[in-house]
C-alpha cells in the first residue's frame, strides 16, 4: 500500500511539471519531448512515442520518439474506418494486443510488436484527433493497471490540449498571412484601377500625355519629402493620379484646343474639379481624401484659384500638393501655344509664387527632393525619369536650388544676408 | 589505466573497459539527454560495463527516470552492463518502485 502511495506521488509530481511545461510557452518541440520525458519517467516506461495527426494527410506524423529504434515508420497513416473508431474511443488507452481488427493496428502490427508496444492513446481533444501516444512496456515488466491508465489520460490530455493550442496557432498565423495577401492583391487591384483612370484621363488630352501619372509622381515626390509615411505617399500619388478625373466629361475639343480657349470654353472647363469630386465622392480611398484633392487643385493661397476661391488655410492640405504638382507639370511640359521652360525659370516662378499660388513648405520641400537628386544624396533618379536627364543637368541647376532654397528658408539671419548680398540684391523688407 | 574526460561538465573515467560517469544533477533537466547520449557513445565504442555514479545527485525526477530508461534500453540492446553506485535510500526506493531495478546491479 506504501508502494502504491509512493508511485501516486511520484506520478502527481511527473503531472504537475507536465502542467507547468505546457504553460511555460518554451518551444514547442521541446515541450513534446519533456512531456514524453514525464510520462515515461512517471510510469516507469521502456519506450515510447507522440505523434501529431495531420487531418489532410491523415496520418500521425511524429514529434517525439524514444527507443523505438531507427526501423519504426516516423509517419503513420489512419483510414477513415480508424479515424471514426478512434473518435469514438476518446481519449482513452487502447491496448494494441487487443485492437487487432481495427485496419491501422493490422498495418502496423509487426513494428508495434518488434518495439513490445502496449498502449496506444488517440489524443482527442474538442472532438478531434489531434495527434496520439505509443507506449511499450513498463520497466518492472508489468501489466498497465487502472490507474496508471488514468495518469496517462491525465498527461495526454495535456499535451493534446498543447498540440491544439500549436494547431490554432499556426491557423491563425497562416490566415493573418493571407488576409495581408489578400490585402496586397486588393491594394494592387486599385493602384492598377487607378492607374488605368490616369491613362484614360490623360488619353483625351493629346497634348499633355502622361499629365496626370506625372502629376501623381511628383504629388508623392513631395509628400515623401515632407517625411509621410508610406500608406500617405501613396495617397497622395493617387489623389495627383486622379485630379483632373472631371476633365472625363469635358468636350474633347476644349481641352485639346491649339491656341487659348475663350471665356465660356474656359468656363466648361473650370468645371473639372467639381465634376472630379462628384466622379470621386461615392468611391472609398484609403489613404487619403481624393476627392477633395480633385476638387481644390486648382485653387490658390492668396483665394485668386477656382472654384471656390478658397483662402490658405481653408484649402486642404492634400490638394495643395497636388496644386503644386499640377502646376510644375504644366511649366515643365511642351504645350501647343508654349514650349516647357528651362527649369531656372521654373524654379524662380515657384519661389515667386510660394506663399501667392503655393505653400512654401511645399515648394521647399519639393525642391529640396530635386537638390538631393542632383547632389547624388538621393539615387532614385525620380526627376530625371520625368523631365528627361538634359533638362535636369542644364548647368546651374544645383547651385540655383542651394541660393533658392537658402533664401527661402535662411537658417540664421547671417545665411539670409550671405545669400543675398552674394547676388548684390540686399534688401531688407 | 584510468583515463579522465571532462566532457559534458560532469566528469567521467575510464577504468579499463569500465566507463564511469557521474549523474550530477543534470538528470533532473532535458539538458540531462547529453548523458544518455554519452552513455550510448561509450556503448557503441565497445564499452561493457557502464558504471552510472550518484554521489552528487540528490534527486532523481521523472524526467532522470526516463532518460536512465533510454541508457538502459541502449545497453541491453547492445549487450552491454549497468551499474548505478553511490545511490542514496530514497532513490534505490524510486529506482525499484519503477523497476529500474530489474534491469540494473546497483552497487
Ligand atoms: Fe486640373
Ligand atoms: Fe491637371
Amino acid at each position: 500500500m506504501a508502494e502504491h502511495s509512493n508511485k501516486l506521488i511520484h506520478a502527481f509530481g511527473a503531472l504537475a511539471e507536465l502542467g507547468q511545461e505546457i504553460t511555460n510557452k518554451n518551444n514547442f518541440q521541446e515541450t513534446i519531448r519533456t512531456s514524453l520525458h514525464l510520462i515515461s519517467g512517471a510510469l516507469g516506461i521502456m519506450r515510447g512515442s507522440v505523434a501529431r495527426y495531420s487531418r489532410f494527410g491523415h496520418e500521425l506524423n511524429m514529434l517525439a520518439v524514444r527507443g523505438l529504434g531507427d526501423d519504426f515508420p516516423l509517419s503513420l497513416s489512419l483510414c477513415s474506418e480508424d479515424e471514426r473508431q478512434f473518435l469514438t474511443n476518446g481519449l482513452n488507452p487502447i491496448e494494441i494486443a487487443h485492437a487487432k481488427a481495427l485496419p491501422f493496428f493490422q498495418v502496423y502490427d509487426a513494428s508495434f510488436e518488434r518495439r513490445n508496444l502496449q498502449l496506444f492513446l488517440p489524443l482527442v481533444v474538442r472532438d478531434e484527433i489531434v495527434g496520439a501516444l505509443f507506449l511499450g512496456e513498463k520497466a518492472t515488466g508489468e501489466a498497465y493497471t487502472s490507474y496508471e491508465k488514468e495518469i496517462i489520460c491525465a498527461m495526454g490530455q495535456h499535451i493534446g490540449v498543447a498540440i491544439s493550442q500549436r494547431n490554432l496557432m499556426a491557423e491563425i498565423e497562416r490566415h493573418a498571412e493571407q488576409n495581408r495577401k489578400m490585402f496586397d492583391d486588393m491594394r494592387s487591384t486599385y493602384h492598377d484601377t487607378v492607374k488605368a483612370f490616369a491613362a484614360a484621363i490623360d488619353c483625351k488630352d493629346k497634348y499633355t500625355e502622361g499629365h496626370s501619372v506625372r502629376v501623381g509622381r511628383f504629388s508623392e515626390i513631395i509628400a515623401s519629402e515632407l517625411g509621410w509615411g508610406g500608406d500617405e505617399v501613396e495617397g497622395a500619388a493617387v489623389a495627383g493620379y486622379l485630379h483632373d478625373v472631371g476633365k472625363l466629361t469635358v468636350e474633347r475639343k476644349i481641352i485639346n484646343a491649339p491656341y487659348r480657349i475663350n471665356a465660356k470654353e474656359s468656363a466648361e472647363l473650370n468645371k473639372h474639379p467639381s465634376v472630379g469630386f462628384e466622379i470621386l465622392q461615392p468611391i472609398h480611398h484609403p489613404f487619403t481624401d481624393v476627392p477633395l484633392a480633385a476638387k481644390y487643385h486648382h485653387e490658390r493661397l492668396d483665394g485668386r484659384g477656382y472654384p471656390d476661391g478658397l483662402f490658405d488655410r481653408e484649402i486642404p492640405f492634400i490638394a495643395k500638393i497636388v496644386n503644386l504638382a499640377d502646376s510644375f507639370d504644366a511649366m515643365t511640359t511642351d504645350r501647343p501655344y508654349k514650349a516647357r521652360r528651362p527649369a531656372k525659370d521654373v524654379i524662380d516662378d515657384l519661389q515667386r509664387n510660394a506663399g501667392k499660388q503655393f505653400a512654401p513648405e511645399l515648394v521647399t520641400s519639393f525642391l529640396g527632393g530635386m537638390l538631393k537628386e542632383l547632389s547624388g544624396e538621393n539615387r532614385d533618379k525620380r526627376f530625371r525619369r520625368l523631365l528627361g536627364r538634359e533638362y535636369m543637368e542644364a548647368e546651374g541647376i544645383a547651385e540655383k536650388l542651394r541660393y533658392t532654397l537658402n533664401e527661402m528658408a535662411p537658417t540664421t539671419p547671417m545665411t539670409y544676408v550671405a545669400a543675398a548680398a552674394s547676388v548684390g540684391e540686399f534688401q531688407i523688407h | 589505466m584510468i583515463t579522465t574526460s571532462t566532457t559534458l561538465g560532469e566528469s567521467s573515467e575510464s577504468v579499463s573497459d569500465r566507463s564511469v560517469i557521474f549523474a550530477d544533477n543534470y538528470l533532473n533537466k532535458l539538458s540531462g539527454e547529453k548523458i544518455e547520449h554519452e552513455c550510448r557513445r561509450r556503448i557503441e565504442t565497445g564499452c561493457r560495463e557502464l558504471e552510472l555514479n550518484f554521489a552528487n545527485t540528490e534527486i532523481v525526477n521523472s524526467i532522470g527516470i526516463s532518460i536512465l530508461l533510454g541508457v538502459i534500453d541502449t545497453a541491453s540492446n547492445k549487450g552491454a552492463r549497468v551499474v548505478f553506485s553511490e545511490v542514496n535510500d530514497e532513490t534505490v526506493e524510486l529506482f525499484e518502485m519503477l523497476g529500474l531495478t530489474n534491469h540494473v546491479v546497483i552497487e
